[in-house]
């Protein structure tokens, strides 16, 4: 299977999880998609640097795009587009998709936990300087 | 350059480990739940990315990674990358609940009270 196949098929599959098998319905939750605006600003931001600095490089074979310059066949020696060629800041698209599946069957997983009674306590909080509470808002 | 992988890896911990500290997150408080959270999906990764090297989907610059590897080619930077980007992940969840805690609208599911609680 391609990459571009496996990274949606994984999605598929956390969410699946998700909703039906632990029943923790995180993507439906505020809060999840709050905290994963967070997580997906700072991974285009790191793994901008691993795929446009070609740390990590691609086969064209296996995502949308071509294959990551000066490996797999392309000769080309410059940087992958920052946008386009189905890459979004150097990463290919399919990264998102792994990046969503890596991260949410994670916190799946830690809140099933929590749930069934594994280390539910001490809970996240208050903030070492919490914001003045603003009355009648 | 060795350790430009790690490098990146460093700057994710560095970007999320305060939060433990300033908005008290205490995951760490909560260690064996968070084992019990990294170390499954680490395992299911690993394997997934040794089928995408032996693949071909994808290599690594071994210029600028530490140069350790697992059996299949796995190079450690790549296990690492998949503990580290959880606990960001779980760091980042736990820090949007301590800022929203009290609040109406913003249950992650695992509260005390919540429905659809223990079986």
């Amino acid at each position: 299977m391609t990459y571009t196949a496996l990274a949606l098929l994984g999605c598929v599959i956390v969410v699946a999880l998700d909703l039906w098998v632990f029943r923790t319905r995180l993507v439906t939750r505020k809060v999840f998609w709050t905290a994963y605006a967070i997580i997906v600003f700072f991974q285009l931001l790191t793994n901008g640097v691993l795929t446009g600095l070609r740390i990590v490089r691609y086969n064209g074979d296996a995502i949308i795009g071509s294959s990551t310059p000066g490996t797999f066949g392309n000769a080309t020696d410059a940087p992958p587009p920052f946008f386009g060629d189905g890459r979004i800041a150097f990463a290919p698209v399919e990264d998102l998709f792994f990046g969503f599946a890596l991260v949410t069957l994670t916190l799946v997983l830690w809140i099933w936990l929590g749930r069934r009674g594994v280390q539910r306590e001490p809970r996240s909080g208050p903030p070492l300087f919490p914001r003045r509470h603003r009355p009648s808002r | 350059m060795r350790f430009a992988y790690v490098g990146v890896l460093a700057f994710i911990l560095v970007g999320t480990l305060w939060l433990e500290v300033l908005l008290r997150t205490r995951v760490f408080r909560r260690w064996l739940r968070l084992v019990l959270s990294l170390v499954p999906v680490a395992v299911i990764f690993c394997l997934w990315d040794l089928y995408a090297i032996a693949s071909g989907h994808w290599n690594f610059d071994v210029a600028r990674i530490t140069g350790i590897y697992l059996p299949g080619n796995l190079p450690i930077d790549e296990v690492l990358f998949f503990l580290v980007v959880p606990l960001a992940g779980i760091l980042a969840l736990e820090g949007v609940r301590s800022a929203k805690r009290g609040r109406a609208g913003w249950e992650a599911g695992d509260e005390a009270n919540s429905e659809g609680d223990a079986p």
